[in-house]
């Protein structure tokens, strides 16, 4: 019974941060979405669906569309990376594909924004190269350059996670189907990808929930409308100081997080029990 | 074994060129910025290199320096205050009989599983209440809570990682509990706590969104610095900046490796 109070004694100050300076705030986020002047409704809610439902569509599309990208191309990364056969390419790869990981995205977003934008360093190397003219330039500084910088960014990590639990698979079934001649392509979607499913899930949604919050990109790459529901929030906050839309917007993200997060938890609760 | 071609090298040399283009291209490019003293359409390359703007950045007048400052003192702070909190809590995860230890780990998720903007904005508005705004301690704080799970997770799995035997018997042969944890455990934990130092330290240094709301303009680190160079279209400074946050980011991915190894790496978030 002393450990147990002991234990929780030295676990608490750090729970107690967790508490202060995130839970709380984030149940004065909820209540201040329905404060309208002194008194409580859906008026933030209706101003937020008549001025931003555009760039809620947006930030969906654009976020389900970079986390399917992200997904595919971790899988074709670390299938590469357990079934290549060719030892040089293998460790090229393994090499090459983590440098993204740790660039932060406030970087990314500077990086990319020189390098997509329409006389960025990318067209000019096309231009040279002679495969446009400088006519058919166009820039990519649009929804294309936020998933480009989302796929660019995010990708490292779940391959880093997929890669590991494939690495950790058993691999006497994958030599069993070689050996019955299954194409490697056949063994990767057929053997590998359904065992690591849980993996790739986590991976995904932890990324998935990391672009729904990151404001610099959608700052840097695609101010103007429409934009991501992050860039909404600080503009609201910036030029109206207009907390209670803000927190509506807020709220809305967070719902459209809450049923993937959701996911996640029963996940982890299924692994961890 | 008869000459055998293989044409696989072919498709594969593409692949993996493409891949290095779509990963370096950008990266080049940052670079290019940096040394440009005058680069404009349609040129490929920049049509003069020099150093004045990193002159410019590093003379005293200039304010990167005092940003690299602040975002040190802040990512050292924030590191203090972690280890502080994570090595105790960390300790009593891996060691102790604890009451609902898997949602107590799951807790210090919370910050990275909702999105945390709207998290910040209403911070803010609070700490301006207790004149916390604009405040390094105020920003350490944001900082803290937004790094606490690597700092409670790497270090509970860093301790799980030591055997338990050896703080047993540095205990039978008459140590106390202190006395062992900070003779026996502690050392041998030490790297896993070092990489887990690098982590909140890496994350402060680049942390914007919180810093944005809390800090600015007061507090400027230097993603901020580089938030408003770019956007006043001041491509050089932004890219000297970004590189200052690029080179130990890449560094701590060189080494990671060597402070985490797999035998703490696989108990992470267990």
């Amino acid at each position: 019974m002393q450990t147990r109070f002991l234990a929780l004694l030295l676990v608490l100050p750090a729970l107690i941060m967790i508490v202060l300076f995130f839970i709380l705030p984030l149940f004065a986020s909820i209540l201040g979405a329905f404060e309208v002047g002194d008194s409580f409704g859906l008026g933030n809610f209706s101003k937020s669906f008549d001025l931003y439902s555009k760039d809620m569509i947006f930030t969906v599309v654009i976020v389900s569309i970079s986390t399917v990208l992200i997904g595919l191309l971790s899988i074709a990364i670390g299938g590469y990376l357990t079934l290549g056969e060719n030892p040089r390419s293998v460790a090229i790869l393994r090499w090459l594909y983590r440098w993204p990981m740790f660039i932060p995205f406030i970087v990314v977003g500077q990086v990319l924004r020189t390098f997509l934008a329409k006389n960025g360093l990318m067209n000019n190397i096309l231009v040279s190269l002679g495969i446009l003219t400088p006519l058919q330039t166009t820039g990519f500084l649009d929804w294309r350059g936020i998933v480009i910088a989302f796929v660019w960014k995010q990708t490292p990590f779940v391959t880093l996670l997929v890669a590991g639990a494939m690495a950790s698979l058993d691999r006497s079934t994958i030599e069993a189907a070689r050996n019955l001649g299954a194409s490697r392509l056949r063994i990767l979607i057929e053997i590998v990808v359904p065992q690591i499913s849980g993996t790739l899930l986590v991976g995904l949604i932890l990324s998935f929930v990391t672009m729904m919050s990151v404001l610099s990109v959608p700052l840097m790459i695609n101010a103007q409308s429409p934009t991501m529901l992050t860039a909404d929030i600080a503009f609201r906050i910036n030029a109206h100081g207009d907390y209670g839309v803000a927190n509506a917007l807020g709220v809305i993200s967070l719902l459209l997080t809450a049923g993937v997060a959701l996911i996640y938890l029963r996940q982890t609760m299924k692994d961890r029990l | 074994m008869t000459a055998h071609i293989d044409l696989w090298w072919l498709p594969r040399a593409f692949i993996l060129g493409l891949l290095a283009f779509i990963i370096f291209g950008p990266l080049t490019n940052l670079l290019l910025w940096t040394v440009a003293e005058k680069w404009y359409f349609p040129h490929m390359l920049p049509l003069e290199y020099g150093f004045t703007f990193w002159q410019r950045v590093f003379s005293p007048r200039g304010n990167a320096m005092a940003s690299l400052m602040t975002s040190i003192i802040v990512a050292t702070l924030t590191v203090i205050v972690s280890l502080a909190l994570a090595i105790p809590a960390g300790y009593a995860l891996s060691r102790l009989k604890l009451p609902f230890r898997g949602l107590i780990l799951l807790a210090f998720l919370i910050p990275q599983a909702f999105p945390n903007l709207p998290v910040y904005v209403n911070i803010a508005r609070f700490f301006y209440e207790i004149g916390l705004n604009g405040t390094i301690a105020g920003v350490v704080m944001v900082h803290v809570t937004h790094g606490l799970v690597y700092a409670v997770w790497i270090a509970t799995a860093a301790f799980s990682a030591v055997d338990i035997d050896l703080e047993e018997a540095a205990r039978s042969i008459g140590a106390g509990p202190l006395r062992a944890f900070r003779d026996v455990t502690l050392p041998l934990a030490a790297p896993g706590l070092m990489a887990s130092a690098i982590f909140v330290f890496l994350e402060s240094l680049d942390e914007f969104t919180g810093s944005y709301f809390v800090g600015a303009p007061v507090v400027n680190t230097l993603p901020l610095l580089l938030y408003t160079a770019g956007s006043g279209g001041n491509y050089q400074i932004a890219s000297i900046t970004a590189l200052l946050l690029l080179v130990p980011s890449i560094g701590f991915m060189l080494v990671v490796e060597r402070f985490l190894r797999a035998d703490v790496l696989s108990k992470v978030g267990h």
